[in-house]
């Protein structure tokens, strides 16, 4: 395939994963554009999740061997933080509670701190309003602490804020559809197409239903760590109508 | 605080590393008396002040309770008993008198309290000032129309001039020199601290505040609070305090009284942020009758030793206690805080929050009280301990102790000690905090429930205090 080199952001090769020993990620290759959605689907434990931590530097998972490189430059070398203020963001399968800490005071100091600069109170008012608007999102949540005691549908759509305001240049969402209802979920894909244009855009998911609002370039079967089928969005259809048994048995 | 006011902390921060406040003017009072402690230097610092002779046998009296006292057996035995009380300077006098006019205090005095941010807050939400340089009030305000509602604020010195009466009926009915070591020490050779009085339904709306400010080395701090609320009426007193940076022992040992008569309200809020070389040993404690509520709000995120147990004494019925405490134990810090509620009378309530976190080899200690007599019934008590320790150095302990004489009682008391967890910081971080910054976020969170009680700016200043104190260890 003839791949505009030029707008690459991420390029993953033969990555190998370890979690305290244990060989997650088994080989696994991905190349990602500007502007390009790319679904990864697959079973409970096949990696999905261990792929998007290992991206952003969860500091438990271990490189055993491969390459991955952000605009050409080693990953690796970037701490949690530094890969948050180079424009990648990370969308939690399980966002983590912050008791006390409150939503408006978080979003407004993690804006500061990706971007390295101050923000005025009045422009970020501003980009608040007019993101919560877009999500459908009450200026109540605000006053709230970060995800403490809020439903699983809350949690992504705060989620999804964050992703909307902090405007990635790659942006990696875990499971972000699951807990959230037919409403919901099309108010999020809103969200997430707003910021696909500037992006590169994984997009872990169970479910053919978010495709339908996100639509996604490329398709990937993730079967106990490593992608065992690539294609189109049909791809997406043929799985949610025949499961992934077809593939383990040619895998 | 302004701009110019944080760049110049900062500058003081470079000079002494983390502690923000630890600079010093140079020592020019007008009286020092010599370092040590005797009947003698008692009396000279009642001769000095022109006291009643009541007052000089009060001190007296204590003086020789102080020396016959054993030290407490709780806290930390090791340092208590390694004070050397002959160190200590007693009394030394900055001014030859409270001024009203900042202009009339000497300007490094000046610049030192604008750094600590006090006449900035005076300007803008205060409804009255006192500040106090080693044993007295330099400079006191208070606006006009809280005078004229016949609110007193004075300081202490001043009150036992201008109020002898008052002062003979309630000083030491709260807190007796006879109460412990420290106590019996500061009615010895108290000096400063605040006098308030509010009449009959007069509400105070904006908050008074005193400001404690040690600059001299080896010096004893021994203010004297009291507070009488009348029936009907509420105030809100802050107090702040700091110290310089020194190798040798300040030691700062303060008793407060407060008395919330019928359906009175008094909080009282501290954001005591000595420097490590300050012994902070004191003795808090309030009478709340009928329908009263009293609340102490208290943090204690310096001192190398605080020992410090705010308590109330629910005497009328339908009076409601609240204490809501934090304490931050970094390293060579050991914070043994608490609270004590005794419920006396019936249908009385209480809260309790306290919250801590040690890091650095620091250590936290919970020592509480909570009592119901045989005669309270219906009383609602509840306590909320949290611990949060930042590293495996750390320690934290709890020492409860309850003494119910009423089965009617409904009480509750939840505790936990937690860490911060992995998960939490990795999430912090992917938003791209670095590991201190995160951390700080944490903490703030974590005394959140403690700094949302506090006026807004003051609520902004102590978390960027914490987030100084969270600098400099972390990888
Ligand atoms: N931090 C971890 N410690 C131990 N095992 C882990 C950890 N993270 C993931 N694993 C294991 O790795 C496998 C893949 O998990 P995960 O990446 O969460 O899968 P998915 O997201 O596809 O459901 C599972 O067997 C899981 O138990
Ligand atoms: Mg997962």
């Amino acid at each position: 395939m003839v791949r505009d080199m030029a707008g690459e952001i991420l390029n993953i090769s033969n990555l190998h994963v370890s979690v305290e020993g244990t060989e997650i990620i088994k080989g696994l290759s991905l190349a990602i554009s500007k502007g390009e959605v790319h679904a990864i689907m697959g079973r409970n434990g096949s990696g999905k999740s261990t792929l998007a931590n290992v991206l952003m530097g969860h500091p438990a998972y271990q490189i055993t061997s491969g390459e991955i490189s952000y605009y050409g430059q080693p990953l690796e070398e970037l701490e949690v933080f530094e890969r948050a203020r180079a424009g990648m963001f990370l969308s939690f399968q399980y966002p983590s509670v912050l008791p006390g800490v409150k939503v408006g005071t978080f979003l407004k100091k993690s804006i500061e701190a990706v971007r390295g600069e101050a923000v005025k109170q009045k422009d970020f008012r501003n980009q608040l309003k007019a993101a919560m608007a877009l999500l459908d999102m009450d200026r109540s949540f605000l006053s709230r602490y970060v995800n403490d005691g809020f439903s699983g549908g809350e949690k992504k759509r705060l989620e999804i804020l964050q992703l909307v305001l902090l405007q990635p240049s790659l942006a990696i969402l875990d499971e972000t559809d699951s807990g959230l209802d037919i409403d919901a979920l099309k108010i999020v894909s809103k969200g997430i197409n707003q910021v696909i244009p500037q992006a590169g855009c994984i997009v872990i998911t169970h479910y053919q239903r978010l495709l339908e609002h996100v639509k996604a370039d490329y398709v990937h079967v993730m079967i106990d760590g490593k992608i065992v089928k690539s294609g189109g969005p049909d791809l997406a259809h043929k799985l949610e109508e025949q499961g992934y048994d077809w593939l383990e048995a040619k895998a | 605080m302004s701009d110019e006011a944080i760049s110049e902390s900062d500058e003081a921060r470079d000079l002494v590393g983390e502690y923000q406040f630890g600079f010093h003017d140079e020592d020019n009072s007008v009286i020092r008396f010599n370092n040590g402690l005797s009947e003698q230097i008692v009396r000279d610092i009642s001769a000095i002040k022109n006291e009643p002779e009541w007052m000089t046998d009060i001190r007296v009296k204590a003086y020789h309770h102080f020396v016959e006292r054993e030290m407490p057996k709780w806290g930390s035995p090791e340092i208590l008993n390694n004070i050397d009380f002959e160190a200590i300077t007693y009394f030394l006098r900055s001014t030859d008198s409270t001024k009203d006019d900042w202009k009339d205090v000497p300007e490094d005095i000046q610049n030192t309290f604008d750094k600590v941010g006090l006449r900035e807050a005076e300007g803008t939400w205060l409804g009255g000032i006192t500040a106090q340089y080693d044993s007295e009030a330099v400079y006191h305000s208070i606006r006009e129309d809280l005078e004229s509602q016949g609110v007193i604020f004075l300081d202490m010195d001043t009150g036992l001039r201008e109020h002898p009466e008052l002062v003979k009926k309630y000083f030491g009915k709260v807190v007796p020199h006879s109460d412990n070591k420290f106590a019996a020490l500061n009615t010895a050779v108290w000096s400063g601290g605040s006098f308030v009085y509010i009449p009959k339904g007069v509400h105070v709306e904006m908050p008074i505040q005193s400001y404690f400010r040690i600059n001299a080395e080896n010096m004893g701090q021994f203010e004297r609070t009291l507070i009488l609320a009348d029936e009907g009426s509420s105030v809100h007193y802050i107090e702040g305090c700091t110290a310089p940076s020194f190798a040798s022992t300040a030691l700062h040992s303060a008793v407060v009284e407060l008395i919330a008569m019928d359906g009175a309200k008094i909080r009282y809020s501290t954001i005591q942020n000595w420097s490590n070389n300050v012994l902070n040993l004191v003795t808090k404690r309030a009478h709340a009758m009928k329908n009263s509520t009293v609340e102490w709000i208290d943090s204690n995120i310096g001192s190398g030793l605080t020992m410090k147990y705010p308590a109330i004494l629910l005497k009328g019925e339908g009076s409601h206690a609240e204490v809501v405490s934090v304490a931050y134990a970094g390293k060579d810090q050991h914070q043994d805080t608490g609270a004590k509620v005794h419920h006396l009378a019936a249908n009385t309530t209480s809260n309790i929050i306290s919250k801590s976190i040690s890091k650095d080899g620091g250590r936290s200690t919970y020592r509480g009280m909570l009592q119901v007599l045989p005669k309270a019934h219906n009383c609602r008590s509840k306590i909320v301990c949290d611990a949060l320790m930042l590293d495996p150095d750390s320690r934290s302990d709890t020492y409860p102790t309850m003494e119910i004489g009423n089965s009617s009682a409904d009480l509750e008391h939840e505790a936990s000690v937690s860490k911060v967890s992995g998960d939490q910081l990795f999430y912090l971080m992917s938003r791209g905090f670095n590991e201190q910054e995160a951390m700080g976020l944490i903490v703030n969170g974590f005394f959140e429930p403690f700094t949302r009680e506090l006026p807004a700016d003051y609520a902004v200043e102590m978390n960027k205090l914490l987030n100084i104190k969270m600098e400099g260890s972390i990888g």
